[in-house]
């Protein structure tokens, strides 16, 4: 019965969807007033039909429905609750159910926060957001349909797939799709400026906290994928450039030059176009990422179960969706005025220079992720010979990406200071020449007190340091500019908290660059056989081998390794690497033991057994790992604070004085295109 | 109507094309160098006969097909009723090649299945695995009579691929 | 009887071989200069049946099987060149997990910084453009009344 419901509900929500994608655009392009109205009560009741049919979907889970072919297949009576409920999203059909889910409530917050919006924008965000939710729901029912019966039922489930019964599937998903899912925002923002034919900076200033939040959720939901590829997968890996991962990477790289941009086209009201087109683009890379993970065109560890029909099918709505979008653009782009002029120098400049490279690093990694692919399309029409396949890894990507975050992260340290319009060079250089001198510095003395001259470790330092030191700098010079004569605490609070959001942002980055320089360059590891009381060290550390022993979990057998770790002939700590067999699978999988520390990580893990009791091992010394996520956190904190800004709030007040401007303004702006 | 507005959409187009043919291929494919070369030379121990070999180019002058096989594999025993029927047609001899394999477990593998290879090689090590490019089980080659690979399978072969693909280019070779 | 005899062995047999243990443990890849060779090609080749792995990253049977022959061909003399040349004759360039510099990966390797090269100088054209064609003209008396009019009608509204 309740799958029933769960199928109808969301029949129901794509009725809704159809009424809430039709009628309020409908309604703003021939001014009917109740058709605009209609958006935010037909979206709202979209998103509680979505959650009821998502709520039926956990009940079938946390039941043991097994009569469910979707709970039969990812779901076992034997898996511990917490992962019966996130085992909903674990497999196609309900990750599916999951960002439709992600995707009404996104447009459930815009409903609730849109209050300061003309009706017509409303509606139209509204709309476009409806449409979006049309092709997604179409998708579930007619490819997907979570709520398919098996019948006769199973007597028991197939069981999660041992790898994601881990918490990381508990919290990396929902934060990855709320990131993916709110870049639609920023799409229907842009789509409503196009089909109503204005774009000012009062459309920017409305646009940057939606996309800085989605923003802030793709980058923690990215850095929650690695950090649990880190420790679940036994190797201590943390990105393999795998065409998934590539896949939330490039939305989050063009994502970050839309937020520069929107400053840019908010402040300035300049190059509207390139913004309009940068939240398109970001979008599209969002649906393409769900192509590409969904139809089987690359290989990945992480894809799902594939199927032509639904490979197609998303095909089809991505094309829909980009040609539909972009031929707007290319029709109504010209109709949008240019905006300021400002100097080759300038704040402007930077911000834009920084968005050249952001979107040439998103194009480099589509190009690498898709590359084999356009081998084999150019060679099976015959133009090239098929055995030019190549397969792209990490060296290539590697290999681009570097040279590209130099001047990206050089700019960061001059783009704060930089003044609009015209930027004052000499002076800038002044003010940041001890900034510099101390990455220099650093950048050379960093590598020997780690172990040895390194060129890619000095360069990740020197770049790591430029941006904290030109931070201070600029949050110094910040400071000094208030009013001496306030407490030091009003001083602080009368600094917009988008300025320490930038920065704390921009720290995050430096804090990653340290994270990934040192741990690329000074890891250390060895994969040794191990027999009783055997010894190994490596970065300092002993690691003795005090075998092994047999225990079991709720649902899985393990081998225990027991490993004593000595520094300097003391027992400082004991690791625990596993080797478990789930039950229902019976697939092997190693649970690595680490030890997290704030200058390095020790990472353990247990291989298979060798002949006389001896097993083979792999020990690893990782210097500065935590530092990624940590680095993570404190760019999701940046966007955080940034978006609190009170300016946001007061939006009504300004916003009267910007359109009042922009009546009197705009009409000179767009006949002079013309 | 300003052109270079459209740039964006016909990049995409012209990307949209490559994934539409992209879902016709299989990504996981890797294509082998070796075909249109001479089929590298080996000598093995035959699997019943332990004391006998096989090599190439015993096989010159004739066309025939290599199946790598295993009894560890799951997939092999998926594509065997189909070289069982193609030994029964005797239209042309299947080598098996051993890969990887225990002796015993291989020829009660074949006991219990049925043979259709004229001769077994034993590649213990794999080493003349590693020089066909084999890198999963099984995989056949139709190889001619000057001793050139002709065609590499990959995976199990299908009623259909023999019909449609694997016999059509034996037919054609012979008459060569 | 035998079982006995087999036991009592097997009791005498412990303390010497728990002499023969705690010793450093041994590369399951031969001697150090090898090992450290043999990864390093291994990380320059793909795992083939594992997806996005290098060989030197996987613990897959295929991927042990090859850093074994590898580590055979090197120490039967072969340099990691050969090893890798002799890995692309039987695999193609698809077992390169760098991608090879030919002349179907050239829009690869020099695509990125083509782009790069484009998009600056089209920012650079575009800085230009602006300055010489878009002429703001700061607003005028009569534009600054009326706006201050519009603020205080819809302040007044909002005061309701």
């Amino acid at each position: 019965m309740i799958p029933e419901i769960g199928q109808f509900a969301l029949i129901i929500a794509l009725c809704l969807a159809i009424v809430q994608g039709i009628f309020p655009i409908l309604g703003a392009q021939l001014n009917i007033r109740p058709w605009m109205a209609m958006a935010r009560p037909v979206a709202q009741g979209q998103f509680i039909f979505i959650a009821i049919s998502f709520a039926c979907l956990v009940y079938s889970f946390v039941t043991d429905d097994y009569s469910v072919l979707y709970t039969a297949s990812h779901s076992n009576s034997l898996l511990p609750v917490q992962y019966k409920v996130a085992g909903v999203w674990g497999g196609h059909e309900g990750s599916l159910l999951l960002w439709a889910m992600m995707l009404g409530l996104w447009t459930f917050l815009v409903t609730l926060f849109s209050k300061n919006l003309p009706d017509e924008m409303v509606a139209r965000v509204i709309g476009v957001l409806g449409l979006i939710a049309v092709g997604f729901l179409l998708f579930l029912l007619l490819t997907s349909n979570p709520f398919e019966r098996l019948l006769p039922a199973a007597p028991d489930g197939r069981d999660l797939n041992p790898l994601l019964q881990d918490f990381g599937l508990i919290i990396h998903p929902p934060m990855l799709y709320m990131g993916y899912v709110g870049f639609s925002v920023a799409f229907a923002f842009a789509i409503a400026a196009l089909i109503g034919g204005r774009l000012d900076a009062a459309w920017a200033r409305w646009s940057r906290p939606w996309t800085i939040i989605a923003w802030s959720f793709l980058a923690g939901g990215i850095g929650l994928g690695s950090w649990w590829a880190y420790y679940e997968l036994g190797w201590g890996g943390w990105w393999f450039w795998d065409p998934v991962e590539n896949a939330s990477l490039m939305p989050w790289l063009v994502g970050t030059a839309l937020i520069h941009s929107l400053a840019v086209t908010e402040k300035r009201g300049a190059f509207k176009r390139w913004t309009v087109l940068l939240a398109i683009i970001a979008f599209s890379l969002s649906l393409l990422g769900t192509f590409l993970v969904r139809s089987g065109v690359i290989t990945s560890v992480h894809a799902f179960a594939t199927d032509p029909e639904r490979g197609t099918f998303i095909l089809g709505f991505l094309i829909l969706v980009v040609v539909g979008s972009l031929l707007l653009y290319a029709w109504r782009a010209p109709k949008i005025g240019e905006g300021g002029k400002f100097e080759l120098v300038s704040k402007e400049t930077m911000l834009l220079v920084n968005n050249v490279i952001l979107a040439v690093m998103s194009a480099a990694v589509l190009l690498g992720t898709i590359y084999p692919m356009i081998i084999e399309g150019l060679a099976s029409v015959g133009l090239i010979d098929a055995v030019n396949k190549v397969s792209v890894g990490a060296p290539y990507f590697n290999a681009i990406f570097v040279p590209l975050l130099v001047p990206l992260v050089f700019l960061v340290g001059m783009g704060p200071l930089a003044r609009w319009k015209k930027a004052d060079m000499p002076d800038m250089v002044r003010q940041l020449r001890w900034a510099f001198i101390a990455s220099a510095i650093f950048a050379v003395v960093m590598p020997f007190l780690m172990g040895g001259w390194s060129w890619m470790a000095a360069l990740g330092m020197v770049l790591a340091a430029w941006i904290v030191t030109t931070a201070i700098y600029s949050l110094r010079a910040r400071f000094k500019a208030t009013n001496a004569e306030l407490p030091w605490g009003h001083r602080l609070n009368a600094i917009p908290r988008s300025f320490y959001g930038m920065h704390l942002a921009h720290i995050g980055v430096a804090v990653c660059i340290v994270g990934a320089t040192m741990v690329s360059n000074y890891m250390s590891d060895k994969d040794v056989r191990m027999d009783i009381g055997d010894t190994v060290t490596v970065g300092g550390y002993t690691f003795r081998f005090d075998g092994v022993i047999e225990t079991k979990g709720p649902n899985y057998t393990a081998n225990r390794g027991l490993i004593r770790v000595l520094q300097d002939g003391r027992e400082v700590m004991t690791m625990e690497p596993e080797k478990r067999v789930y039950t229902v699978q019976t697939m092997p999988m190693t649970e690595a033991a680490i030890d997290t520390g704030i200058w390095r990580d020790l990472y353990v893990s247990l291989g298979e057994p060798v002949s006389g009791g001896a097993w083979s091992v792999r020990v690893y010394h990782k210097p500065f790992v935590s530092w990624l996520w940590t680095g993570v956190i404190l760019m999701v904190l940046g966007g955080v604070v940034a978006m609190s800004d009170k300016r946001y709030r007061v939006m009504a007040r300004k916003e009267k004085k910007a359109k009042a401007e922009a009546k009197i303004a705009t009409p000179k702006l767009a006949t002079e295109k013309a | 109507m300003k052109l270079k507005f459209f740039l964006p959409l016909v990049i995409f187009v012209v990307m949209a094309g490559f994934m539409w043919k992209g879902l016709s291929l299989d990504p996981r494919s890797v294509p082998s160098p070796l075909v249109g070369k001479p089929a590298p030379q080996f000598e093995l121990s035959q699997l019943h006969q332990a004391e006998q070999t096989i090599s190439r180019d015993g096989n010159l002058g004739k066309v025939w097909i290599l199946n790598v096989w295993a009894s560890w594999c799951v997939s092999c025993r998926q594509e065997h009723p189909v070289f069982m029927q193609l030994s029964r047609t005797g239209e042309v001899p299947i080598y098996g090649l051993n890969y990887k394999d225990e002796r015993e477990d291989a020829v009660k593998w074949l006991k219990d299945f049925g043979n259709p290879y004229t001769i077994s090689a034993h590649d213990y090590k794999g080493r003349v695995g590693v020089d066909y490019g084999v890198y999963g089980v099984p995989e056949s080659y139709v190889i001619d009579k000057q001793g050139v690979i002709r065609y590499k399978h990959t995976g199990p072969v299908s009623a259909q691929a023999l019909r449609e693909t694997i016999l059509p280019l034996v037919r054609e070779l012979k008459k060569g | 009887m035998k079982n006995i005899l087999l036991a009592a062995l097997l009791c005498l047999s412990f303390p010497l071989s728990y002499q023969v243990q705690a010793k450093e443990a041994e590369y399951t890849t031969g001697a150090p200069e090898i090992h450290g060779r043999v990864m390093g090609v291994s990380e320059e080749l793909r795992c083939l049946v594992c997806q996005g792995q290098s060989l030197a990253d996987s613990n897959s049977e295929f991927a042990v099987d090859m850093r074994a022959q590898i580590q055979e061909m090197m120490e039967g003399g072969m340099n990691d060149r050969q090893v890798v040349d002799f890995m692309v004759e039987r695999y193609g360039d698809y077992v390169r997990y760098r991608p090879p510099f030919k002349a179907t990966t050239m829009l690869l390797w020099f695509g990125p910084f083509i782009l790069l090269g484009i998009g600056v100088a089209v920012l650079y054209t575009n800085i230009l453009r602006r300055r010489k064609q878009v002429d703001e003209t700061p607003l005028t008396e009569e534009q600054h009344r009326r706006a201050a009019e519009l603020l205080k009608q819809d302040s007044g509204e909002n005061k309701a």
